[in-house]
């Protein structure tokens, strides 16, 4: 029998994680809040940058955990995790008391939410909804307003919870742009004879193949970009939505009536994944994230031994990203445990 | 009659090496926060005077920095000191202040500052 690890939370970055660890033999149990793993992956429809189905992904990460060294526990959350002579004790929402001699800490992200941003009346306006309300749309193959009308006009607005010192989020969720780039393509193939404008502060398009899909957005879907943030939203009496932003780039107050606008929410350090921090102990950092060791050499060590982190719930992360990190997160756990004695 | 002929036209640069940057520093000594706007603009899309004057905010904080001072006296007497720039900014940006200190700042540069 394997040294025992214990994986919390199966998102893309535990699957990966786990299944790896699995096929290095250790003996890996996987703990799940929600029934169903894949975590974020499952509420997103098609993924940038090559409008893959994101079940392909899913179907992916359920293949990495179907080993036999692997157990996987859904419907529970770890409540509690203590550290006896080396070994972890770690407590579940159900009374189960699970031990281990490594702890990998995949508890992931949450979607800002958007209510929060109260300004942009998401939970007030029926035709203001959030990126993960329009993926819905998309899965379920019509994007319509709540009046079942076909929107005409949309806008997106980037750095929802991103940004902004206001709602507490000073850091950039990196994904956001992107996605906006992403969806307003995918407007324009549903809908084509809609008109689909993005508000932005900056394009942030760093990741791989982000720029050429910005580009392309502009050149054959005619994506209007609107530098600015927007300041508020209102409704009309027509119950159609009223976005008013300075186009910076213009030089003046600009109003726009829109029939649909989606919020581009940012990443945040999961509520589970605060609860865990609180109850192990476990520091967090300005970003509210968990705290990586070392930025360089360390992203995915904490800073307690045999305790590890892998992908969104140290930093927001594209899918790519979180895999990778995942992987390297096993590479620290193997190394660790072949320093225990005996 | 009209005047024909030359005239000398004036370059449009900034002249950022000439320009006076005196209230920026100013205004950073005493209001840090006004170093970290990004020109998002969210302040003169919310600001009332901005809808009906020209003057924007976002503008008056980049022209502040590069020195260009008579366009800023022109337009910051329209401010009504109302705040709500302050609490659209999503860089926590103390824009109110700034501008009262700017008024401050341009009282002995320009004799019609208010």
């Amino acid at each position: 029998m394997g040294r025992r690890v214990v994986v919390i939370g199966a998102g893309a970055a535990g699957m990966e994680a786990a299944g790896q660890l699995a096929k290095a033999g250790c003996s890996v149990t996987l703990v799940e809040k929600e029934e169903e793993t894949g975590g974020n992956v499952r509420n997103w429809y098609h993924l940038f940058p090559d409008h893959r189905d994101s079940k392909e992904v899913i179907s992916y990460l359920d293949s990495r955990v179907a080993h036999k060294n692997l157990t996987l526990i859904t419907g529970t959350t770890v409540e509690d995790m203590e550290q006896d002579h080396g070994q972890f004790i770690l407590k579940t929402g159900d009374g189960m008391a699970l031990e281990a001699d490594a702890v990998v800490v995949s508890t992931g992200f949450d979607l800002f939410r958007s209510e929060r941003k109260e300004e942009y009346g998401y939970g007030i306006y029926d035709n203001v909804i959030s990126s993960a309300d329009l993926e819905k749309m998309f899965r379920k193959g019509e994007v319509l307003r709540h009046d079942g009308e076909i929107p005409r006009r949309i806008g997106l607005v980037h750095c929802v919870g991103s940004r902004d010192e206001k709602v507490g989020n000073p850091y950039c969720s990196k994904l956001c742009c992107v996605t906006a780039v992403k969806q307003a393509m995918e407007l324009k193939k549903k809908l084509n004879t809609a008109r689909v404008f993005c508000f932005y502060m900056d394009m942030r398009m760093g990741g791989a193949l982000y720029e050429e899909l910005y580009r392309e957005s502009q050149e054959k879907y005619g994506i209007n970009y609107i530098r600015g943030k927007v300041s508020e939203v209102s409704e009309n009496f027509d119950n159609r939505l009223v976005v008013k932003v300075e186009d910076t780039l213009a030089g003046r107050p600009l109003k726009m009536e829109l029939d649909m606008l989606v919020l581009m929410a940012g990443m945040e350090m999961s509520e589970s994944g605060a609860r865990l921090a609180r109850a192990a102990g476990l520091k967090t950092g300005e970003n509210k994230f968990f705290a990586i060791a070392d930025h360089h050499f360390g992203s995915n060590k904490s800073e307690l031994n045999g305790i590890f982190y892998a992908g969104t719930c140290t930093m927001p992360m594209n899918i790519t990203e979180t895999i990778s990190h995942a992987r390297a997160a096993v590479a620290d756990v193997l190394d660790y445990l072949n320093t225990l004695s005996g | 009659m009209d005047k024909f002929g030359f005239t000398i036209l004036k370059a449009r640069h900034i002249n950022y090496d000439a320009n006076d940057k005196s209230v920026a520093e100013y205004i950073c000594e005493h209001e840090p926060t006004f170093r970290v706007c990004i020109e998002c603009g969210c302040c003169t899309a919310t600001c009332t005077t901005g809808n009906f004057t020209s003057l924007s905010l976002r503008e008056i904080n980049i022209l502040i920095k590069r020195g260009e001072l008579a366009r800023v006296n022109e337009n910051l007497k329209k401010c009504m000191l109302c705040g709500k720039c302050t609490l659209v900014c999503p860089r926590g940006v103390n824009t109110r202040n700034v501008i009262t200190l700017a008024r401050e700042a341009l009282k002995n540069k320009f004799k019609d500052a208010v």
